[in-house]
């Protein structure tokens, strides 16, 4: 098709068309992806194979103290004049070793078993005598292990950097240059190696917090820890059997997974663009010419926003709840609406209570879209209404042809990233139903919860770490495909430097 | 013609003034009522059709403060406010740093980090809360604020982009203008860069500042039953738990409120940082 006739569609036609190109050229992409993912595999081991190859050469040309350099860190750099640098990486060499032997060693050496000691007492068979072994805890060998596999990556990248500092040093001493005292060496930190000065402590605190946790919550999706295997005891691999759980082998545990991804996915595509469709009316209805006191209308809904949400989400809990402090219902009581005694269940009916988050996040999710809608609403050339009003264009024909289609190439991207983090709405279903009612058809969920609600009753009420572990990685993969995807598409990062 | 058109516009903006007028209401009415009922003296069992209460009172806010033995709110709020303070500054000093290496610094593998770092930021921090709370344990730091203070702060270096976004603009002929006349970069960032990006530095400490008050999950998690470490958000919540909600209910409007106020003066104060740091975000994608 030519780009004239694609131009000629309307929106509804321009999206199935680019659906099916989609399919189209699905193959294709495919056979792409994977000679990117071979050509990446090849590049990094040419890239090893190269580094290799360097190390090597710099040994076979480096004098004396750069050979003892390869054992002894920081020797090479001592010996040529940088005495404080040189005992730095010999501290970091010693300090790793004493590290690996005395503490890591005794619990990466169990790493494949995850250990096997299980009995905390027993008998030595020579003597007789009873001897106190130290059982096995599984889940601080697996801890403790990724830990130390991160010392050593850590550990290796310091040795790297330990060999070019030698082989730089030797350059200049063949070539007569002057080498830098500390002084001037700590100088070039805040200069020309400003980044290293600066994303050295953010990278730690994100490696220890961020990095370790997710890698150790990863390697739990493959170890069989749920409540049959308690904390401080045993557990072991078991491969892709969490996975296959989720999927097929567990009946009970693939339903549950397949009902609460139908419900995740209809939460967040109802949620999201209700939210956005209500929240731009409001907008529109605030920002139209000719109507005074739009920072007092504007405030009035912000309000809304501006109480932390916990407070307000407990608020509409104890409002719509069936308990005697019920407002709702006892309004309704006394409005006549329902009899004496009866109650409407808003939040313990399945459907009812599916609807009533839906109403809820409402409330709480329009005055964020009319905040941000307003700002572009106003941001839209006054020229292009003036000339559709010209062109006798109605109210309606320039909301559908002008004021829709700004927003969404604006809001596009914002609106995935809200359709994310609707996913992730803890906080609006644990808060208002927390996951129910409960269905004894699912395992260990409620009608009303979402994969990560259920992630957290699994870990905080059932004990199902590895379970709840696998649906994190799941969650994870989706979302981050859909924003990569996001991010692609607004291509951000190609025009980056546009401003410098 | 005229006439009539005018006519038509004032007709379509009345109903818009009574529709905007009852959606307000709409919107703020359980706020006004949670307020009023911080104020009721009879006992809340009994009728709540009304919103006004008949007998006014402060005693649910001097309660509040007096009568710590069962619910300590004074030592709940004092406990939030410590984190957020830590965890505000720890969050601010590491998203400007690394916002503003990523956006003025060119050094080897840069692309590398911000791929990187936007991948691990998308992983929801909640995902690895149970790995996160061994982590903690193995440090033997469970059940105390500096857990929470580390757990806040520590990956807050991920948000980068808005700042980044905004740093962006700020034309690069100050720097090259600054290092001619020998600045380095770190009296660059200093003097120079900082100066200029109010606006930004405000929306991050602010930000970072109200996370741990509307926080609950990760706090809930770390402190187990540790009461005298809960945060606000626990402390509310558990105030509604079965047990608690007959006698507690009344304190806990108070409670909300208290917290509700600062917090929304604070937002109200950076809406305009918040609407750009969304919009631009969004133009400049």
């Amino acid at each position: 098709m030519d780009f004239i006739s694609y131009a000629q569609m309307n929106g509804f036609q321009k999206f199935f068309y680019n659906l099916g190109q989609f399919f189209v050229h699905l193959p294709h992409n495919i056979v792409r992806l994977l000679k990117f993912i071979g050509r990446a595999i090849v590049g990094f081991f040419v890239g090893i194979g190269r580094a290799f190859k360097f190390y090597g050469l710099s040994f076979v040309k480096g004098d004396w103290s750069t050979k003892i350099s390869y054992l002894i860190m920081g020797f090479g750099i001592m010996v040529k004049g940088q005495i404080v640098k040189g005992l730095v990486f010999l501290a970091v060499e010693a300090a790793y070793f004493a590290f690996m032997i005395g503490f890591a060693w005794q619990y990466l050496s169990k790493f494949l078993t995850l250990g096997d000691v299980i009995s905390a007492g027993g008998m030595d068979p020579v003597t007789g005598m009873p001897v106190v072994a130290q059982q096995d805890d599984s889940m601080l060998i697996l801890l403790y292990s990724v830990m130390a596999l991160f010392v050593t990556v850590l550990f290796l990248m310091l040795y790297i950097l330990n060999i070019k500092v030698n082989v730089a040093l030797q350059e200049r001493r063949k070539n007569g240059e002057k080498i830098n005292s500390l002084r001037e060496d700590l100088s070039t930190l805040l200069d020309q190696r400003y980044h290293v000065t600066m994303l050295s402590l953010p990278t730690i605190l994100i490696c220890l917090f961020t990095v370790l946790p997710m890698i150790f919550m990863i390697l739990i999706a493959f170890t069989n820890f749920d409540r049959f295997h308690p904390m401080g005891g045993l557990f072991d691999w078991i491969g892709f059997g969490n996975f296959a759980d989720v999927f097929f082998n567990n009946p009970k545990k693939a339903f549950t997974f397949q009902t609460l991804v139908g419900w995740t996915l209809c939460w967040a595509i109802i949620a999201t663009i209700s939210c956005y469709i209500v929240g731009v009316i409001f907008a529109l209805m605030i920002n139209k010419k000719g109507i005074k006191g739009k920072s007092i209308f504007r405030t009035m809904f912000v309000m809304t926003v501006a109480v932390p949400q916990f407070v307000t989400l407990l608020l509409m809990s104890q409002i719509l709840s069936d308990n005697v402090n019920g407002v709702a219902n006892i309004l309704l009581r006394s409005i006549g609406v329902i009899g004496e005694g009866d109650f409407v269940k808003f939040l313990t009916d399945p459907w009812l209570a599916k609807i009533f988050v839906l109403i809820v996040n409402l409330w709480i999710g329009v005055p964020f879209t009319i905040l941000s809608a307003s700002g572009i609403l106003m941001n839209i050339p006054e020229e292009l209404y003036e000339s559709a009003k010209i062109d006798g264009a109605g109210p309606v024909t320039t909301f559908v042809k002008i004021t829709m289609p700004y927003m969404l190439f604006v809001m596009t991207p914002a609106l995935i990233q809200q359709f994310i983090g609707n996913i992730n709405n803890f906080n609006v279903i644990y808060f208002l139903t927390a996951g129910g009612p409960n269905n004894p058809e699912l395992y260990n969920a409620g009608d009303t919860d979402l994969l990560v609600t259920w992630l957290f009753n699994l870990t905080t009420s059932y004990n199902d770490y590895s379970l709840a572990a696998t649906i994190g990685i799941l969650v994870f993969i989706f979302c981050a495909t859909l924003s990569l995807i996001t991010f692609n598409m607004t291509k951000s990062s190609k025009n980056e430097e546009e401003f410098s | 013609m005229i006439k009539s058109y005018k006519l038509r516009r004032n007709i379509s903006n009345a109903i818009i003034y009574v529709l905007l007028t009852v959606l307000c209401i709409i919107w703020i009415l359980p706020l006004v009522w949670l307020i009023m009922t911080s104020f009721r003296g009879e006992d809340v069992v009994y009728l709540n059709n009304y919103i006004i209460p008949h007998e006014w009172t402060f005693d649910n806010y001097i309660k509040l403060f007096t009568d710590t033995t069962v619910v300590n709110y004074p030592r709940w709020f004092l406990n939030t406010f410590i984190v957020a303070c830590f965890a505000c500054v720890i969050s601010t000093i590491s998203v400007l740093m690394v916002s503003y290496t990523f956006s003025r610094l060119r050094f080897k593998s840069r692309k590398k980090f911000i791929n990187i770092g936007f991948i691990l930021g998308m992983f929801p921090g909640f995902l690895t809360m149970v790995a996160i709370y061994y982590v903690l344990k193995a440090m033997n730091l469970t059940q105390n604020l500096i857990a929470l203070i580390i757990v806040y702060s520590a990956g807050a270096g991920l948000n980068f982009a808005i700042s980044k976004g905004f740093f962006d603009t700020i034309p690069r002929a100050l720097d090259e203008a600054a290092t001619i006349d020998g600045a380095t970069k770190n009296q660059i960032f200093w003097r120079i860069i900082l100066p200029m990006s109010k606006p930004i530095v405000v929306y991050t400490v602010l930000t970072s500042f109200t996370g741990p008050w509307a926080d609950f999950i990760l706090a809930k998690i770390i402190m187990g039953d540790a009461r005298d470490n809960y945060t606000i958000a626990l402390g509310l919540w558990q105030m509604l738990q079965k047990e608690y909600i007959n006698d507690y209910f009344l304190m806990f409007c108070a409670g909300a409120v208290l917290v509700a106020v600062p917090i929304t003066a604070l937002f109200l104060k950076m809406q305009k940082y918040y609407v750009e740091g969304v919009t631009g975000g969004a133009v400049k994608g």
